[in-house]
C-alpha cells in the first residue's frame, strides 16, 4: 500500500470505453425492447421495411449487448483493475498507452461496422459469431491488442502475486481466442468463384453439419461463460470488496472456484445440442457437467456473499452494494436454473421455448448487467475525480430494472413452459391437440408483459447513463480519492 | 502449488489455457470424422437452392425457425422423420436454430407448396390467421445473388470435396453452364406463382430473392 501513494494511475482509456459501455448499453437494450415488442404486436415489425423485421434486428441485439455493452464494461474494468491491482500506471509505459488506445478505436470501428454490416444482413449466422470474415479478422487484431496490453501490464507489475480479478480476466482473454478462432474459421468463397461476380464478403464454415453445430455451441456457450461470467466474476471480486471495505471471504474458495469452474465450463456446451444429431455421449457428458457446474458457480457466489458479513447493513444504505448483492443473486439464480435446463428430460420440454430466453436474460440482465454499472458506479468518483450525482435515482433505478427483470423472467418462464406442454400434448384419440399457430396464439400475454419488464429495465439504463453524465460534467468535485464507499449527494 | 503459480503469470496462463482447452479437445476430435458422412443418396443443393439459403441467412429466419426434428413422437408426429446426422453432410453453415417462435422447417418441402410460400411471404397472417411472422415483400423484389452462390458451391467443391458433378450427383459447371441451369429451376418455380413481377423479372433473366428461397425450402425434405 506505500508503493500505491505516489503512483497516479491513467484512466483515459477507461473513459473511452465507459462511454461505450454505455452507448452500445443504450442501442442493444433499445433494439431488445422494440424486439420483445415485436414478438407481442407483430405489426412492430413491418415499419421499416426489410431493416426493421425482427429477423434482422435480432442479431444487432445480441452483438450489440454481448460485444458492444458488455466488451465495452469488460475493458473499462480491466483498464482500471489492472492498474490498480497490479500497481502500474499505464502512463509509465508510452508504448502500452498507444496499444489500450489502439485496442479501443479498432474496438468501436468493429462494432460499428457490425451494427451496420448485420443491418444489411450481411451474416454467417452462427449465433453470436455472426459477423462476416473481414470483421472477424478485425476482433483478432484488438483481441490480440488487448492480449498485449494484459500480459504488459502484468509483465510491468509492482505486486508479486496476481490478485483473483486477474485470473478472471486472463481466462477471457485466453478462451475466448481459442474459441473464436476455431468457430470462426472460414472459407471466403469469392476465391473460389471463378468468373462470376460474386460478394467479396461472404463465406462459408469450414465445417459442414453435425459438426458446425458442435463447434458453435462448443463456442456459444462458452462465450457466455468468457465473456458473461468470468470477467463479471472478475468485478465482482475487486469491486464488492473495495465498496464495503470487506475482505474477499475466503482465499480457498476463490482458488476452488476458479480452476472448478475453468476445468468444468468447456464441457457444458453440449446441453445446447441434446435430442440433436451429435453423439449420445457429448449430449450426456455435457448434462452431467452442466450440473457439476452449480459446484464452481456457488462457490464465487457464496465467495462474495459471505465477504458481506457482519456489514450487511450496507445493503440499506448504500444502492450501490444493492446493485453488486442483487447481482450476486441472480448470478446464483442462473447458475442453477441452467443446470436444471441442462437435465435430458426437462431440456426435452424447455428447449426451443421462451424460457431459454428467460433464462439468459436473468443472467445478462440481473448478474452482467447489474454489475457492470455498479462497477461503473464505483469507477466514476475515482475517475473523474467527482462524487456520484444522485443517490436517490441510483436507488429508484436499482428498484425499477429489479422489477423489470422479475417480470422478464417470470413472463417467460410461464411462456416457455405453456409452450413446451402444448407441443406434445396428445388428446384421448392419440392426435396432437394443439396445432403450432395455438401455441403462439397463447403466449401474447406473456410476450407483453416481458416488453414491459424489459422496458423497465431500459428506463433505468437511462437513469444510469443521465447519473453517469451528471456525474462527469457536474458531480461535486472531490479533493481526494475515497477509500470505501462511493460517494454519493443525496 | 496454486500460490506458487500466482506469482508467475506465465505459467498460470499455460496452465489456465490446459484446463481449459481440454474439454474442446475430449469432445470434438474423436467423432469429428464419422459425423460428417452424407447420408446415401444425399445431394448436394443446387445453385438456385444455396442463392435460397443465403436468403434464409440473410434474413436470420434460423433466429425463429429450427431445422433439426428430435426424435420424439409429438416431434415426429408434427414435423415428419427426426434428423439425422448425415442429412446435414453439405450444410455449411449448419442452419438448426435454438428457438421455435415458429415451426421447425427441417422436412417443410414435404407439406408445403410454392403457392403456400409466396402467399405467406407477402403476409403470413393471410395463410396462418394469428401469425406474429413478420412479412417480407422485399424478398418480391430484392434480385436473388447468384453468383455468390456459384461461388459458395465451387468453395464446397473445391475446397470440401462436395461431389458436385459426379456422376448422379448435383451439377455445377462453369458459371455460364451453373446461371443457365439456375434460372431454368427458377423459371419452374415462377411458373406456379401468381406474382407479375416476379414472373416478369425472372423472364428478364433475373431472379428475385423469394424464388430461390421458395426453393431451397422445397428441398428440405
Amino acid at each position: 500500500m506505500q508503493s500505491n501513494a505516489q503512483l497516479e494511475y491513467d484512466y483515459s482509456v477507461v473513459k473511452m470505453f465507459t462511454f461505450t459501455t454505455i452507448l452500445f448499453g443504450i442501442i442493444g437494450m433499445l433494439i431488445g425492447v422494440i424486439l420483445a415488442f415485436q414478438l407481442a404486436f407483430p405489426e412492430l415489425s413491418n415499419l421499416f421495411g426489410e431493416y426493421g423485421t425482427f429477423s434482422r434486428l435480432r442479431p444487432i441485439h445480441t452483438n450489440g449487448v454481448a460485444f458492444g455493452f458488455t466488451l465495452s464494461g469488460i475493458f473499462a474494468t480491466w483498464y482500471y483493475v489492472g492498474q490498480r491491482t497490479l500497481k502500474m500506471s499505464l502512463s509509465e509505459s508510452p508504448f502500452l498507452m498507444k496499444v489500450a488506445k489502439l485496442h479501443f478505436w479498432l474496438y468501436f470501428i468493429t462494432i460499428l461496422l457490425a451494427v451496420v454490416t448485420l443491418i444489411l444482413g450481411i451474416t454467417t449466422s452462427k449465433e453470436y459469431a455472426e459477423l462476416e470474415w473481414p470483421l472477424d479478422l478485425l476482433v483478432v487484431v484488438w483481441w490480440v491488442l488487448w492480449g498485449v496490453a494484459m500480459f504488459g501490464m502484468i509483465g510491468m507489475r509492482r505486486e508479486r502475486a496476481i490478485y483473483v480479478s486477474i485470473w478472471y480476466f486472463m481466462s477471457s482473454f485466453l478462451a475466448v481466442a481459442m474459441l473464436y478462432l476455431f468457430n470462426n474459421m472460414e472459407v471466403p468463397t469469392f476465391l473460389w468463384s471463378g468468373d462470376a461476380p460474386s460478394s467479396i464478403m461472404h463465406s462459408i464454415s469450414m465445417y459442414a453439419g453435425t459438426n458446425d453445430a458442435l463447434v458453435q455451441w462448443w463456442y456459444g456457450h462458452n462465450a457466455v461463460a468468457f465473456v458473461f461470467t468470468t470477467p463479471i466474476i472478475a468485478m465482482i471480486y475487486y469491486f464488492l470488496p473495495k465498496e464495503s471495505g470487506q475482505p474477499v471471504f475466503s482465499y480457498k474458495l476463490s482458488v476452488l472456484a476458479f480452476w472448478g469452474l475453468m476445468f468444468v465450463y468447456l464441457w457444458a456446451g453440449g446441453h445446447h445440442l441434446l435430442y440433436s444429431t451429435v453423439p449420445d455421449w457429448m449430449q450426456t457428458m455435457g448434462s452431467a457437467m452442466s450440473v457439476v457446474l452449480i459446484l464452481p458457480s456457488w462457490g464465487s457466489a457464496i465467495n462474495m456473499l459471505l465477504t458481506m458479513k457482519g456489514e450487511w447493513q450496507q445493503l440499506q444504505t448504500s444502492p450501490l452494494i444493492k446493485f453488486m448483492i442483487m447481482a450476486s443473486t441472480f448470478y446464483m439464480l442462473s447458475t442453477i436454473e441452467g443446470p436444471i435446463q441442462a437435465i435430458k428430460s426437462v431440456n426435452a420440454i424447455a428447449h426451443f421455448t421462451d424460457w431459454i430466453p428467460g433464462h439468459v436474460h436473468d443472467g445478462t440482465l440481473g448478474w452482467v448487467g447489474f454489475m457492470v454499472m455498479a462497477s461503473l458506479y464505483h469507477m466514476a468518483p475515482r475517475i473523474y475525480k467527482r462524487e456520484i450525482y444522485s443517490k436517490s435515482l441510483m436507488e429508484t433505478q436499482f428498484w425499477l430494472q429489479t422489477v423489470g427483470i422479475v417480470l422478464y423472467f417470470t413472463s417467460m418462464w410461464i411462456a416457455g413452459i405453456t409452450q413446451g406442454m402444448m407441443w406434445r400434448a396428445y388428446d384421448e384419440y392419440g392426435s396432437l391437440l394443439y396445432s403450432f399457430i395455438d401455441t403462439v396464439e397463447v403466449l401474447h400475454p406473456y410476450y407483453t408483459l416481458r416488453g414491459i419488464g424489459g422496458l423497465f429495465y431500459l428506463i433505468g439504463f437511462f437513469m444510469f447513463a443521465f447519473n453517469m453524465y451528471k456525474t462527469a460534467t457536474s458531480g461535486r468535485v472531490l479533493d481526494k480519492e475515497p477509500a470505501n464507499a462511493s460517494p454519493m449527494a443525496s | 502449488m496454486f500460490h506458487w503459480l500466482e506469482q508467475r503469470p506465465f505459467f498460470f496462463a499455460v496452465m489456465l489455457f490446459l484446463t481449459v482447452a481440454f474439454a474442446g479437445f475430449i469432445e470434438i476430435v474423436p467423432d469429428f470424422a464419422k459425423a460428417s458422412q452424407p447420408v446415401v443418396g444425399k445431394k448436394p443443393f443446387t445453385v438456385l437452392e444455396l442463392a435460397g439459403k443465403q436468403v434464409y441467412i440473410k434474413d436470420s429466419c434460423n433466429a425463429c425457425h429450427s431445422q433439426l426434428i428430435r426424435p420424439f413422437k409429438s416431434e415426429t408426429d408434427r414435423y415428419g422423420m427426426y434428423s439425422l446426422s448425415g442429412e446435414y453432410a453439405y450444410d455449411r453453415p449448419f442452419v438448426w436454430g435454438s428457438k421455435r417462435t415458429g415451426p421447425d422447417l427441417h422436412r417443410v418441402g414435404n407439406y408445403r407448396t410454392t403457392d403456400w410460400h409466396e402467399n405467406h411471404m407477402m403476409d403470413p397472417a393471410s395463410v396462418v390467421p394469428g401469425s406474429i411472422m413478420p412479412k417480407y415483400p422485399h424478398m418480391f423484389t430484392n434480385i436473388a445473388d447468384l453468383a455468390t452462390a456459384y461461388a459458395n458451391a465451387n468453395t464446397q467443391k473445391s475446397v470440401f470435396g462436395v461431389p458436385y458433378d459426379a456422376k448422379g450427383m448435383t451439377k455445377l459447371g462453369s458459371w455460364k453452364e451453373a446461371k443457365a441451369q439456375a434460372l431454368e429451376d427458377a423459371k419452374k418455380i415462377a411458373d406456379e406463382m401468381k406474382n407479375q413481377t416476379v414472373k416478369d423479372e425472372v423472364a428478364a433473366g433475373k431472379v428475385p430473392e423469394i424464388v430461390a428461397l421458395i426453393a431451397y425450402l422445397n428441398s428440405l425434405k
